[in-house]
């Protein structure tokens, strides 16, 4: 990381501390918002939130392991999450699935070579009345066929 | 995009009955905290996440806690496979939820309301917080709510980031205060120690909002609905094989039979009832009722019909419990595992009855030793869809899976 970069995250995350306060009970908003910028939380961020917060680098550590929507390597610059709970099981999940390992030539799980997705399974999304369902990022998308899929995802930049 | 598909105009007896926003504010700061508490108790309400607590006794003891700063939070957490009924209130009746938690935090002399929201609804977010601010701007919320000296209160919405235990009050608190979200040993319990050590209620979406309803019609009025011991009305969310899925109001005792026939459900052959964590219901009791005395829920309602395979069904359910457990506790942490398994051998037709007995009296060991629900209630599918569906799973001369 250039040391431009690293003073531009520094400025960043403390003005998220600003926003939610240095208190520990922000650190999860505070990782969020890193989360949603950056789709990970590296190194370097845990120990600025870290020492912001005023607590040791691995407490951070401790808490994005344990969240499914933090992490710590970095993932593709969108995220695709398919619901794999049973009601959307039975809606058509696989079939969605497959559809989109081929057309990304990935599997689930993976990222896609020129870092543009990574596709997931999520559990349920809350949407079991309209499922199959898929999330892009923070948009949800109900009733997906795997034609739809595939459409929507070649609309993502 | 989201917002404009999913929004609908609902009617039912009492959740979705008539409510205009900001009047059971106005009616419960025209009463004591007392005549609300007596009102709780009459109506009987009972928590609808699922453990059905009754809501005045926990109100009343943290009203009867001493200390300068109480806390009451919103559990918008979610996350049991198959209920979105709190996606629909927090959507479509914010003002009923709302108005209760300013309603609890009177009643109980909070300061702060925090809605625990769960990642997955992050997309409620902004229009939560647009909510609440026009609600500041109407004095519903801020200092001296409604011009009443000595009631100041506001609500905070905290995005969760994924963690079905969360749900589990104690975890849900861990994770506000900026921890991993493992639940604490109880006692003592939120309503003494919780947020920042202060005394907490911890409540469902829907118990807020029948607590709105409650204040303006009476307790005596929503007890009339229901049976004794489960009064009221419940919201089920409805997902699987029916012609018409979606967010239901019925008064609670009604029987299973009736409930699928609403919703166009047919060839029924068993129906998930309390979410992954709750019990399989073979057709042949289809008569039960859905109350607390017979069979309970959280309102989660997962219907399969006779083209499903169960033994699926469960091998879903336990790969979302070895995803969600906390991995604190050793029961829930490595039974789950053993369980899942289980039913990869009888998947594949390895397996003997006698480990598959072993496999149960673990999961009856998982709901007396595990620490928190999660542990506790995921053995249930395990036990309930071997016991309820071993025909179909285990005798080849019924067409079962290991005659195919």
């Amino acid at each position: 990381m250039f040391v431009a970069e690293k003073n531009a995250l520094s400025e960043e995350i403390e003005s998220f501390v600003n926003k939610y306060g240095n208190d520990r009970s922000s650190l999860l908003m505070i990782l969020h918002e890193i989360q949603m910028k950056h789709r990970h939380i590296s190194e370097f961020a845990q120990q600025e939130v870290a020492r912001l917060l005023n607590i040791h680098p691995v407490e951070v550590y401790s808490v994005i392991s344990f969240y499914a929507f933090l992490n710590s390597a970095p993932k593709g610059r969108n995220l695709v999450r398919i619901c794999q709970t049973i009601s959307c099981d039975m809606k058509g999940k696989s079939g969605l699935v497959k559809a989109i390992e081929r057309e990304l030539g990935i599997k689930i799980g993976d990222t896609t070579k020129d870092n543009k997705f990574t596709v997931e399974y999520a559990n349920c999304l809350g949407l079991c009345d309209m499922g199959p369902a898929m999330a892009i990022n923070d948009q949800v998308f109900l009733q997906v066929t795997p034609e739809k899929a595939v459409e929507l995802l070649g609309k993502v930049k | 995009m989201i917002m404009q598909t999913l929004r609908k105009k609902r009617t039912g007896p009492v959740i979705f009955s008539e409510y205009k926003r900001g009047d059971a504010i106005k009616k419960a700061l025209s009463m004591t905290r007392e005549d609300i508490l007596f009102e709780l108790k009459d109506s009987k309400l009972k928590g609808r996440g699922g453990a059905g607590f009754p809501t005045s006794t926990k109100w009343m003891l943290t009203a009867a806690a001493k200390s300068n700063e109480k806390f009451l939070v919103c559990n918008a957490d979610e996350g049991e496979p198959g209920t979105f009924k709190d996606r629909v209130l927090l959507m479509e009746l914010p003002e009923l939820v709302f108005d209760g938690m300013v309603v609890g935090g009177y009643t109980i002399g909070a300061q702060m309301g925090i809605v625990y929201l769960r990642g997955e609804y992050e997309y409620l977010l902004k229009p939560l917080e647009d909510y609440l601010e026009a609600m500041r701007k109407d004095n519903l919320l801020g200092k001296n709510i409604l011009g009443k000296n000595d009631f100041s209160f506001d609500i905070e919405v905290f995005l969760g980031s994924g963690a079905y235990v969360c749900g589990e009050e104690t975890a849900l608190i861990e994770s506000l205060e900026g921890h991993r979200g493992e639940p604490r040993n109880r006692p003592p319990y939120p309503i003494n120690t919780g947020f920042r050590g202060r005394p907490t209620s911890v409540n469902n979406v829907e118990t807020l909002a029948a607590v709105s309803h409650i204040v303006m019609k009476g307790g005596s009025w929503f007890a009339k609905f229901g049976s004794d011991k489960s009064t009221g009305s419940k919201l089920f969310s409805v997902s699987g094989d029916c012609e018409k899925p979606g967010v239901y109001e019925f008064p609670w005792g009604i029987k299973i039979s009736e409930l699928l026939a609403a919703v166009k459900a047919k060839n029924t052959k068993a129906v998930q009832i309390g979410g992954a964590s709750g019990h399989c219901v073979p057709k042949s009791q289809f008569d039960r009722t859905l109350a607390y005395e017979d069979v309970p829920t959280g309102g989660s309602v997962m219907i399969f019909n006779e083209s499903r395979d169960m033994l699926h069904v469960l091998k879903n359910f336990m790969e979302f419990f070895v995803d969600e457990s906390c991995g604190q506790c050793t029961p829930c942490r490595i039974g789950n595992v053993k369980l899942l398994e289980g039913v990869e051998m009888i998947e594949k037709g390895e397996f003997t009855f006698s480990h598959i007995n072993k496999l149960k009296d673990l999961g009856r060991t998982m709901q007396l030793a595990s620490k928190c629900g999660l542990g506790q209630s995921s053995p249930n599918p395990f036990i309930s869809i071997l016991e309820n569906f071993k025909d179909e799973i285990f005798n080849a001369g019924n067409g079962g899976r290991n005659g195919k």
